[in-house]
């Protein structure tokens, strides 16, 4: 049975389908089946970050209203044969996701593939806890501020109580994401430190990826920075964080600064 | 005609107790609203989709000025559920009912499951362990943002933080072994010996027995600090622990 991840945030924009195509393309390169999942409903991005969206025919949708088969939504990646995506219905009326089709569908991704990533909605309405109902555990992606903090904490309380896990009195898996993170604005002390982050959030750290460029490229040019850029820092850090989600325990750096100094701390944490 | 009984099925009517935020005006009202409108002001949201009593026990007010305070009080989307205490003479048609035989702690309360009410109608987030004859309640995890823990049978011990947006209202005392970010109301049924004790303070609102404090109004020193709080008379008077 493969392992559903929810990519979620509260916030808007703060990097969740980024993170769900880099963190899919980095597990798939370690040949894993991987499927991401895009949630978002009306506003799908995740075809485009995977430069797919020219070979969308059926979508989420279709597939919860019986109007194709599962087989025929899944899109493979033309780069890793591994890699599939699931897109978002771009048209359709979000109502059209209900819970009983998404748990059909998530039920039948677990059997065929060894992760399922889900790329939630941001918000807290159905779209965002309809994508997280059946995670085995949660990639909360945070930027270092306080709004983004404080809809980080947002939802980690519905992870603890939305969740089939939740429901059924397991304890759900919660991993933060620290995302945009910039060396700069942190040496000048514009941004949430990493510490305090943490202490507020009070969940282990998968790892921190740095505000770049590289990004942008790469969804320009419609592919996972994992995959257009595997040795530029955020692809390296997204590396070190698929590691860590397949179970590796690994040190963490911040970026900007020595390794080594923090990245002992944080091991720990995030172990 | 007569109408025919065709469903045999009874009608539910079923008990349930809510905790009730009780307002007790003094005149003049003007003055009264400025100070409400300051608490609204630096307390966003402070009395949004909760029930509120009106406590107008002792009030000279007649019937009109009673009627322009509710309309005072709805334009500031604050809706008054009932009015406790007022004579007959001021309620009528097109009033609050009147409200009596509210309790500090119900009778019930003893056997009943204790509280925990999350607003935005999430289920309950946490696991309270309920021990000695439900007079305490221990959270053993943070209280996250948009989360309210309400438990007016006692104390509330959190092992962990609150969250900025998360709120602990007991009807006894509130301790906290983390870092209050958030709310933490004391004594929140009439209790002035209830107090709040935290690990670290950065508190956007502290209040007992209905005596509020925000953030600013907390002498800046105490922030980041480990602090006991407490009443004596109107005010409340924090402490350091060491
Ligand atoms: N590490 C990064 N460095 C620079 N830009 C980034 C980084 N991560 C994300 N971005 C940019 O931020 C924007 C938002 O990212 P993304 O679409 O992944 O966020 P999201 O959380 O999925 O947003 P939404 O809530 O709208 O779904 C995009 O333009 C993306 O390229
Ligand atoms: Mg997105």
């Amino acid at each position: 049975m493969g392992k559903v991840i929810v990519v979620t945030s509260g916030k808007g924009g703060v990097g969740k389908t980024t993170s769900t195509a880099a963190l899919g393309a980095a597990l798939a390169q370690r040949n894993e089946r991987v499927v991401v999942v895009d949630f978002d409903v009306g506003l799908r991005n995740l075809d485009l970050v995977m430069g797919a969206e020219r070979r969308v025919v059926y979508d989420l949708i279709n597939v919860i209203q019986g109007e194709a088969k599962l087989s025929q939504a899944l899109i493979r990646d033309k780069r890793l044969e591994t890699l599939f995506l699931l897109p978002a219905s771009q048209t359709r009326d979000k109502d059209n996701l209900t819970p009983e089709g998404v748990e059909r569908v998530i039920t039948e991704l677990k059997r065929v593939f060894d992760w399922v990533i889900c790329d939630s909605p941001a918000g807290i309405e159905s779209g965002a806890t309809l994508a997280m109902r059946h995670a085995d555990m949660a990639v909360v992606v945070t930027n270092p501020e306080v709004s983004s903090v404080r809809d980080s904490d947002r939802i980690i309380g519905l992870l603890d109580s939305k969740t089939m896990k939740a429901e059924r009195g397991e304890r759900m898996e919660k991993h933060l994401l620290l995302t945009r993170y910039d060396a700069n604005r942190a040496e000048r002390g514009d941004m949430l430190k990493v510490e305090d982050v943490l202490e507020i959030l009070s969940i282990p750290l998968l790892g921190i990826i740095p505000e770049s460029m590289d990004v942008l490229r790469a969804s320009n040019i419609g592919s996972p920075v994992t995959l257009a850029d595997a040795r530029s820092a955020p692809a390296m850090a997204y590396f070190d964080a698929a590691r860590r989600l397949a179970g590796e325990v690994l040190p963490i750096t911040i970026p900007g600064e020595k390794r080594g100094i923090f990245g002992k701390i944080f091991a720990r944490r995030a172990a | 005609m007569t109408k025919m009984l065709t469903d045999a099925r009874s009608i539910r009517i079923k008990g349930r107790s809510f905790l009730a935020v009780v307002l007790a005006p003094d005149l003049p009202f003007d003055d009264w609203l400025v100070r409400l409108d300051d608490l609204a002001a630096r307390s966003a949201g402070f009395f949004l989709g909760r029930p509120v009593v009106l406590d107008v026990t002792d009030l000279p007010i007649d019937r009109a000025q009673l009627k322009d305070l509710i309309a005072e009080l709805a334009g500031r989307n604050v809706n008054i559920m009932g009015i406790e205490g007022g004579r007959p003479s001021i309620l009528g048609p097109g009033m609050p009912p009147a409200l009596k035989g509210g309790r500090p702690v119900s009778d019930e309360a003893v056997t009943k499951e204790p509280i925990i009410e999350l607003r935005n109608g999430e289920p309950k987030p946490v696991a309270p362990e309920v021990r000695s004859a439900l007079q305490s309640m221990v959270i053993r995890e943070p209280v996250r943002s948009g989360q309210s823990v309400i438990f007016p049978e006692g104390d509330v011990t959190i092992i962990g933080s609150v969250a900025s947006g998360a709120e602990i209202i007991a009807g006894g005392s509130v301790h906290i072994y983390g870092t209050l970010r958030g709310r933490a109301m004391a004594g929140s049924l009439g209790n002035a010996s209830a107090r709040i004790f935290c690990r670290k303070l950065e508190a956007e609102l502290v209040a007992i027995d209905g005596i509020y404090k925000m953030a600013e109004d907390m002498a800046p020193g105490l922030r980041g600090q480990s602090v006991q709080l407490w009443l004596e008379g109107d005010s409340i008077i924090a402490e350091k622990l060491i």
